[in-house]
C-alpha cells in the first residue's frame, strides 16, 4: 500500500475537504459579514485547494519562498489584496487559510488514523505548510494596508494645497490641518507659481484651517508672504481667531509687517479695496 | 474615553509632533480648559516637541494630569538624550536660534505657560517641564 501523506491525501478526499471547508468559510465570513459572495468564495477555495494539491508533493514550508510556489504565493496576494479591498480584518483574511486545517485534519486522521506516529509526522507537515501560507498571507494583507496608507497620504499632500481665484487679481489659499510636514513646501511653491501664472496682485492665505500656528508655522508664512513681495504681490493673512492671535503674542512673533485679518471676508473686501475694485448691490 | 492620569509619548517622527499635539489638545479639552488656554498649552507643547525631535535628536513626552490646592492642570515633561544645551542663558533668549528657525520656541514657550523648568547637560541631554494652570 502506498503511503498516505499531505498529497495523497488532498488528491483523493480534495472534495470531501472543500466541501467541509467551503461550508465552515460561508458561515463565518458571507453571513457575518455579507462583503463578499458565495460564489467568489467557492471559486477562491477551489483555486487554493487546486494550487495547494500541486505543490504539497514536494513542499516543505521552509520551501514557501521557492519558485515552485510562485503560483500559490501569488494567488493569496490576491485573496489578500481584494479582502483589504472589501474592508476585511486581518484576522478575518488570515481565517481563510488557518480554517482548512479543521477539515484537513479530519481527512488525515481517517486516511492514516491507525499509525499514530504517521500521523503526528503528516499533521505537523501539514500544519508546518499552511502556517507559513497563512503568514504569507497577512504580510500580503499588511502589505496593501501600508501601500494604501501611503497613497492616501501623498493623495492628501496634493489634496489640501488648491488655490482659489477669488477675483480678478485675487488668489486665495484655504490651508488645512498640519503646516510643519513636507506640505509647507509644496503649498508655498504652488502658490508663487499661480501668483506667476494668473498675474495677481494679492494672495490671501487663509488660516482658518490650522489648528495650531507655532514658531515654525509662524516662520513659513513670513516666508510666503516675504517671497510673494519680492513678486511683487501682497500677502493678506486671514483666519487669526482669538485664540490664536493670543497665542502669537505670546510667543513673541512679530507679525507687525504682515497685513493679518480675522477671516476671509474681511480680507477679501480689504484685497478689492487696495486693487481698486468694487461690488455693486 | 478619556485619557488616563499619565502617561508617555514618544517623539521619534515628525509625525509624532502631530500626534503630541493632538494628544495635548484631547487632555486639556478634558480638564476643561478654556479655548485659549487649550491653544496656548498646545502651542507650546508643540514648540518643546520640535526641540526635542529636532536638537535632541528624538526623545519623548511625557504626562500628567496634576493637582495643586484647589486647581487642575497638565503638567508636560519633555525629554531627550540629544547634545544639551551649552549655553542655556543664550538659548533663553529671544531671537538666538542653534539652527534654522525663528529663535522664539524655547522663550515663546515659557511665556505660554505657568510654569517652565529645564534640566540641561552637555552630551546627557535636556529636560523641560512646564506646566499650566486651568
Amino acid at each position: 500500500m502506498a503511503e498516505a501523506t499531505l498529497s495523497t491525501v488532498l488528491k483523493k478526499s480534495g472534495k470531501d475537504i472543500k466541501a467541509s471547508w467551503a461550508r465552515d468559510l460561508a458561515a463565518a465570513q458571507v453571513s457575518a459579514k455579507g462583503r463578499i459572495s458565495a460564489a467568489e468564495l467557492e471559486q477562491q477555495a477551489s483555486e487554493f485547494l487546486n494550487l495547494l494539491t500541486k505543490v504539497a508533493e514536494f513542499a516543505r514550508a521552509n520551501d514557501i519562498g521557492a519558485s515552485d510556489f510562485r503560483q500559490i504565493r501569488e494567488f493569496l496576494e490576491g485573496v489578500s489584496r481584494s479582502r483589504a479591498a472589501q474592508g476585511f480584518t486581518s484576522d478575518e483574511t488570515a481565517t481563510f487559510i488557518f480554517s482548512f486545517k479543521k477539515p484537513l485534519f479530519a481527512s488525515l486522521k481517517a486516511e492514516i488514523g491507525k499509525d499514530a506516529e504517521e500521523l503526528v509526522e503528516q499533521t505537523w507537515k501539514a500544519t508546518e505548510l499552511l502556517d507559513s501560507l497563512g503568514l504569507h498571507t497577512i504580510k500580503a494583507y499588511q502589505k496593501t494596508r501600508e501601500e494604501l496608507i501611503n497613497r492616501q497620504q501623498r493623495e492628501m499632500l496634493e489634496l489640501s494645497t488648491p488655490v482659489v481665484k477669488l477675483w480678478e487679481g485675487i488668489l486665495a489659499l484655504p490651508m488645512i490641518g498640519t503646516l510643519d510636514s513636507a506640505r509647507t513646501q509644496v503649498v508655498m511653491e504652488n502658490l508663487l507659481q499661480k501668483v506667476v501664472e494668473t498675474g495677481a496682485q494679492i494672495a490671501i492665505l487663509d488660516i482658518t484651517g490650522v489648528p495650531t500656528v507655532d514658531t515654525l508655522v509662524a516662520q513659513h508664512l513670513l516666508k510666503t508672504v516675504t517671497a510673494l513681495r519680492l513678486m511683487g504681490a501682497e500677502a493678506i493673512i486671514s483666519g487669526v481667531r482669538p485664540q490664536i492671535a493670543q497665542t502669537i503674542v505670546h510667543l513673541g512673533v512679530d507679525l507687525q509687517g504682515v497685513t493679518t485679518k480675522a477671516n476671509l471676508a474681511d480680507a477679501l473686501a480689504l484685497a478689492l479695496r487696495r486693487t481698486g475694485q468694487t461690488l455693486k448691490a | 474615553m478619556n485619557a488616563p492620569v499619565n502617561g508617555e509619548s514618544p517623539l521619534k517622527s515628525e509625525h509624532d509632533i502631530v500626534l503630541a499635539r493632538q494628544l495635548v489638545r484631547k487632555l486639556t479639552q478634558e480638564l476643561g480648559f478654556s479655548l485659549v488656554d487649550q491653544t496656548k498649552m498646545v502651542t507650546a507643547a508643540s514648540e518643546l516637541a520640535r526641540n526635542a525631535f529636532t536638537y535632541g535628536r528624538g526623545g519623548s513626552m511625557h504626562w500628567e494630569k496634576t493637582n495643586g490646592g484647589d486647581r487642575r492642570g497638565l503638567k508636560l515633561v519633555f525629554v531627550d538624550e540629544g547634545p544639551g544645551i551649552p549655553n542655556l542663558e543664550l538659548a533663553m533668549t529671544d531671537g538666538w536660534t542653534s539652527g534654522h528657525g525663528l529663535g522664539m520656541g524655547l522663550t515663546g514657550a515659557k511665556r505660554l505657560v505657568n510654569e517652565f523648568a529645564i534640566d540641561t547637560k552637555v552630551g546627557v541631554g535636556t529636560r523641560v517641564t512646564i506646566v499650566r494652570w486651568k
